[in-house]
Order: C-alpha cells, then structure tokens, then sequence
C-alpha cells in the first residue's frame, strides 16, 4: 500500500493529566500489556504501511523505551520503518509546536523525502482494530482529498472532539467542535488519509495565510470547498477522553466480544519483554480478570486488570481495579475501584477505594 | 588483523528425544515446549548470551523446521549478531562423501569449518536436553585457569541414578583419571552434564583422529574422551551446583514442569538475574472468567479459563471451558478442553481439542503412568484415555484409548 503512516503521540495529552504527566498519550498503558500507541502502530502495520513517522513533543523517554529499533512491530527496517519525529526546533526561535498545524510544518522535511501517494494521521486516543486500507480505497473510489475516520460513540468530554455530519454519499456537510453532546453522535476518531502532495500543499499555504489550527482554519472553513470525505467504522471504537473514561473502557475489555474484536487475531504488537509466565499460588480465586505476565498472585482478584509483573499478596482483595506494572500488594489489602500507576508499593492492610465514575489513583512510584 | 571470538558454542540439538514418543513426533526434542511459555532451547541459548558467549552453532537434523522457524535469526536472545550470533547448521552436502550427522563428535567434525571461520581459542559443547541455568564463563575460567584440554561439567547425583549417566572418577585437584560410561558400579557419583569446553587446537586434532578411526562411534563420550585421557591431555572436571534436570522422558518433563509450581521453586524462570529468553507468544493477557478456579498453577498469555486448573502449567492460548477441570497437568499451546473433560495427569502437546466431557487420564494418586496427547489430535466427546497411554491420533466420540 503507497501510504505513510504518521503518529501524532502528544496531541492529547491533557486528556488525563493523571497518568500523562510524566509520559505521552502514546505511552499510557492500556489493556494490561499495551501502550495505547500499539492500537495506531498495529493497525497501520498490518494495513501494509512500511514507514511509520511518530511525532513527539516532549516526556517522550517512556515513548522511545517502548518503541525501541520498531522491530516488535516489524518496523526495524532498511527502507522506511519506525521514525521518531521529535521537535524540530525551528531556527526562528518558535521552539516547541503549539498545534497540530505547526507539528506538520515541522515534518515537512520527513514528508517530502517520502515518495508514497498518501499520508495516514492517526492520534493515540483510541483502542481499535481497523483494515485502514479499507479507508484509502474508500479515499480512492471518492476521489476525496480528505477523508476522515469518524464512529459514533458517546464522549463525555466532546467539547475536545469533532462531530461529523455526512450527506448519503458520505461527503462531509457540517463538522462541529465545542460542542456539548448528550448521547451518541457521529464523531471524528482523529484518522485521517490525506495525499501526501495535497498535504504538503496545505501546510504551505497554511503557513503563508497564518492559519494556526488544521481543524479551524482547514477542515472547518473549507468544509463546502474541499473534497472531505466521512469513512464510518462500525466497529469497537473507545476514545480515552478522561481519567473516567480510561476506566470504562479498561474494564471493557472484560467483556469476551470486545477483547475478541480487538485481540481475537492477535495482530496487536506490544514491546516484548520476556517476563515469566504468571503464577497463581493455592490460596488465589481469581475471577473475571485480566492478567498479564509475570504476575504473582495470591490472593482474591475480582473484575480488575493487572498489568505485568504486578504482585498480590495472601488475604488480599483486589476488585475493580487496575494495576500497573511492577506494582507491589501486600497482605490482607483491600483495593476497590484503583488505578495504581507503575511501581506502586501498597503495604500490608492498607484499605483504598474509589467509585466507577471516579477511581482512586496513585501516582507512578508512590508508596503506601 | 584476523576477526576472533575467544569461545564458540556448539549446540547439539539433532537428537530425535524418542522417549518423548508423540511429543517428538514432528519436532526435534529441544524444540518441545517447558514451562507454559518456553522451549528447551531457550535454556542453554539463554544461558549462552548470559554467559557473554554470542557465537552459537545449533546442529540440527532430525524434524528441524519448527527448531530452524523457533531459532530464526537470534533476535529474541540477542543472538543477531554482524559477527558470530546463532547460527543453524544442517547436515550439507560435499563433494565427494556427503553423510548425515553420525554420533555427536561427528556432528562437530563435520562443521570444523564454521568453528574455525571464528578463530576462537575454545569451544563449548552443549546439547539440547537439560533445564538448567549455568553460567559458562565461570567453566571457561576454570578451563584457562587449570591450563586444561578439555574441562568436562559434572554434577553430583544420586549413587543409584550414577549408573545411568557418564561418571568422572577425579583427583582432588579435579582432574580426570577415569571416564566411566553408564558403568555398573559406580566409583563416584559426579555424573558428565555433557557440557565440555575444548582448547580448541585439541578438538581440532581429537576429532580428525577419531574420525579416521573406522572403529570409532564418533560419540564424544564414548570415544573422544577416553581417547584424550589414553593420550594423557589434561582433563578437568568442573563442578556444577544447581538445578540441573534431564527432560528427556515423559515423566522428566512433567517433574521439571511441576518444579516451576513450588512456592520457592529451586528453579525460577522468573529470577530477574538470570532472565530466560524466548520467542514470545502474541497475546493478550490470559483472561480468568466468573467460573475460574485456578489453585497452584503457572498460566501464560492468552489463555481463557472458565474452568478449574490446579497444580498445572499452561502454555499460551490454552482454552479451558466452563465445568472442565484440569489437574496435574501440562498442557502445550493453542490446545482446548471443552466443557465437561477432565485431564488428569497428563501431558498434552500443542493444538490438541478434548471434547466435552472427555476423560484423560487418571487421578495422580492411583494412575500407573501419565497420559500423553501428541500435536494437533481431536479427542472425542465422552472419549478417553487411559492413564499411561500415549496418544498420537484422533480418538472418535465415545472411544477408549
């Protein structure tokens, strides 16, 4: 496929300063084993894209410690593969990107060495499974110059998203930003495919007028003039929008039909990183509950996720919970409704709880 | 400047592993599955790159693909190297006299060339059938520091077991005076691991003697050994403490297995100092359903449990449907026990279906043997198999094998 995909691995990050303060979107840990940036990374590798560029913008070390050489997504390569697009610090002194248009602008460069015929733009706000060469020859077949992703979902936090609306042939008649929705409704999933040529056009030109945002000043005002098109995925879209939100869909994947969407082909490429397998000791009853390798556990595990090398220890409960990496429980400690970040230590009968709307967090490190 | 490595690994994983009977049916005895996410191999690779050593031969011969597709360039040992990293080797043609590997020392003969493409100063021998963590630079210091031919690991062993393996009869500076094969009555009980480092100009010279020796069996236990010592090389034995297990019998493989299940298991996969490598398994995390009753068990990734498992090791993307009870057990990748069955005491390869409500096996306490499924079968609802039986086809509903 003549397509180039580029990963945008910062742009949401305020979406959950909790668990990005120290890391980028892309590098928030999902679904035990995963970064989210594995759901982008994955899709486009196995849509056939070869050369993946992932712009950053700053806490990128966890990012880079992932991605390493590329090579758990096959994406070590001689010719294109992974490449890290950090901040191009432009020599007028504007330093670091402000917006998505200006991050562009600062891989121009890394697009016109390029020689495919499109450009896929993902986010790394999303968990899905998606054939994005579906979407270029929908891109193709419309003659589109612009076609964006889009699903319907509800989105607590849509004042930060864009809702589509689309006339039969799917050719977008209104996008919408801040604006509160109730429900669900139709909205952008932060896809896009683009011409490689077309985009390096419109930067330009949106350098010279001084537009400032790709979404304002290009997709909203030339809605009527460009050929944008809406692909609708009916699939399992979730769109981590907030500490809330990161939850539900966390404990979505508890559900068979969803981890057999996104996993069942088991094509969702993580870092590897030759943990032991996890070990259940004779006083464990786990149930309904996701665990990774590496794991230990001894005691009651119900409806939660546990991340790799977590440790449980005797008389414990842990429900509703998800636990990070490396994180370490002691004896007889109840945990409801938590989010451990990495390496928490929760000494023996500490009781922590939090309710669904609103998990309890503890922050990377902390000890308790 | 000629390019060299001080020390070259040579792996002997040719071997059929026939007291593995259906397990090494398609596959070569180092490829078969341990401990719910590793293969044999994965120790003594693992073991190399841990030891510093990052040059390894794997000779290969019988049902090499899934070891050859397993191994593929190294990478998952850090074995993918520009100079040195693992390397297969397969039994190739010549100009004039092309054979298969004959015996282990002939196997090393016959590959002298790729040794020497390393200019190395030693050579370590390994084979491909041992669960152990060793680290090799420790014996190679032994081997420079003792000024040695040839130093031989050893391990001690039971005296009732010393009959089974090659015993090293040593002076108390730990040189060799006597090599005795599976002897009768046995003067030590320090057993060959069949782990040797070789001076490298030695081997070279041992294995051109023993090759034109028409007699010869061309195995180095039997042979090249003895022949060193008639010769007078100094030859060391270097004394190995540690888990150390042989796994290549069913019921071996099923201890060595069970070992991993131990609270402080003498041997632990998980022992962050020593990590075992392997190619991982792309999966998600295994998923524990509302049903689930795991006790005392090793599970790996994308396994889905309903069931009840206890006392058992599960390699990944095993199923265990609901009301299905697995005890004792190993159970190799891919493999599903429906609804109902119930797997006792036994030992099941990858990819194999257990219908619902079949029998495997018996309870632990009064089964005569283990029971064994080989690759790929389909067992039959209400099928079932008796305890001790080895199984390498389908079983129709409702049949007794």
């Amino acid at each position: 496929m003549s397509a180039v995909g580029v990963i945008f691995s910062n742009i949401h990050d305020e979406n959950i300063p909790e668990l990005s303060h120290l890391r980028t979107m892309g590098s928030l840990p999902f679904g035990g084993r995963y970064r989210l940036i594995d759901f982008a990374l994955s899709n486009l590798v196995n849509s056939g894209v070869t050369t993946v560029g992932i712009i950053t913008k700053n806490n990128y070390q966890s990012l880079m410690d992932h991605l390493g050489s590329g090579k758990d997504w096959d994406l070590a390569r001689k010719t294109g593969g992974l490449i890290l697009l950090p901040p191009f610090g432009a020599r007028d002194g504007e330093g670091l990107y402000k917006n998505r248009l200006e991050a562009l602008k600062g891989i121009t460069g890394f697009l016109n060495r390029r020689n495919e015929e499109y450009v896929i733009l993902c986010d790394c706000d999303g968990v899905y499974r998606m054939d994005l060469s579906e979407v270029i020859d929908f891109h193709e077949e419309k003659q589109a110059d612009i076609t964006l992703v889009c699903h319907n979902e509800e989105i607590a936090n849509s004042r930060n998203y864009t809702t589509v609306k689309s006339d039969e042939s799917g050719r977008v008649t209104d996008l919408k930003i801040n604006e509160t929705v109730r429900g669900s409704d139709k909205f952008y999933s932060n896809i896009m495919v683009i011409g490689r040529k077309f985009l390096l056009a419109l930067i330009d030109d949106a350098v010279v007028h001084g537009y400032k945002s790709f979404r304002e000043d290009i997709l909203l005002r030339r809605t009527k003039t460009l050929k944008i098109y809406a692909y609708d995925f009916a699939g399992y879209h979730a769109t981590i929008d907030s500490l809330s939100s990161y939850f539900t869909h966390n404990m979505e994947l508890l559900e068979k039909p969803v981890r057999d969407e996104l996993f069942g082909a088991r094509d969702i490429y993580t870092k590897v990183r030759d943990s032991a397998p996890s070990k259940y000791g004779d006083d464990s009853a786990v149930k309904n509950s996701l665990i990774s390798d590496g794991c230990i556990v001894e005691g009651t595990v119900e409806n939660s996720i546990l991340f790799r090398g977590v440790k449980v220890g005797k008389g414990t409960v842990v429900r509703n919970s998800i636990v990070m990496q490396d994180t370490v429980i002691g004896d007889n400690v109840s945990l409801n409704c938590v989010i451990t970040d990495k390496n928490v230590v929760i000494r023996d009968r500490r009781v922590l709880s939090g309710c669904e709307v609103q998990p309890y967090f503890l922050a990377k490190g902390t000890m308790i | 400047m000629q390019r060299k490595k001080e020390c070259v690994a040579m792996l002997l994983a040719g071997g059929q592993g026939s007291r593995l009977y259906a397990l090494t049916n398609n596959i070569a005895k180092p490829a078969v599955p341990f401990g719910a996410k590793y293969r044999i191999i994965d120790f003594p690779l693992s073991n190399c790159i841990n030891s510093g050593i990052d040059t390894v031969g794997v000779l290969t011969q019988y049902q090499p693909l899934m070891l050859n597709e397993y191994i593929g360039n190294g990478q998952p040992w850090d074995l993918d190297r520009n100079f040195g990293g693992v390397h297969i080797l397969s039994p190739y043609q010549k100009k004039s006299k092309s054979a298969w590997y004959e015996g282990t020392a002939n196997a090393i003969y016959q590959n002298l060339n790729f040794i020497k493409m390393y200019n190395p100063e030693y050579v370590l021998i390994l084979s491909g059938d041992h669960i152990y963590k060793m680290d090799y630079s420790k014996m190679l210091k032994a081997h420079i520091d003792t000024n040695a031919d040839c130093t031989i690991a050893a391990i001690e062993v039971p005296l009732k077991e010393a009959s089974r393996f090659g015993i090293l009869n040593t002076n108390p500076d730990g040189s060799i005076y006597e090599f005795e094969e599976k002897p009768k009555q046995p003067k030590s009980t320090l057993a060959s691991m069949g782990v040797y480092i070789f001076t490298a100009e030695k081997l070279y010279k041992y294995l051109e003697e023993d090759e034109n020796d028409p007699e010869s069996s061309k195995d180095f236990g039997k042979n090249v050994l003895p022949a060193m010592l008639n010769a007078g090389e100094r030859m060391f034995a270097y004394k190995f403490e540690g888990y150390w297990k042989d796994v290549g019998t069913i019921s071996s493989l099923w201890e060595a297995n069970m070992d991993l299940l131990d609270e402080q298991p003498a041997f632990d996969v998980a022992d962050a100092s020593w990590k075992i490598h392997s190619r991982n398994p792309l999966a998600p995390p295994e998923y524990l359903g509302e049903k689930a009753d795991v006790k005392n068990s090793m599970i790996a990734l994308g396994c889905e449990i309903y069931g009840s498992v206890e006392n058992s090791v599960l390699s990944s993307n095993v199923v265990i449907e609901e009301g299905a009870v697995v005890k004792d057990s190993v159970i190799m990748s891919g493999t599903r026990v429906r609804s109902g069955a119930t797997v006792n005491y036994s030992i099941i390869d990858e990819d194999v279906v257990v219908g619902e409500k079949a029998v495997i096996g018996e309870d632990k306490t009064i089964a005569k043997g283990i029971a064994v499924l080989g690759r790929n079968i389909c067992v039959g609802a209400g099928a079932s198999v008796a305890a001790g039986n080895i199984v390498d086809k389908d079983i129709k509903e409702g049949e007794e094998a």
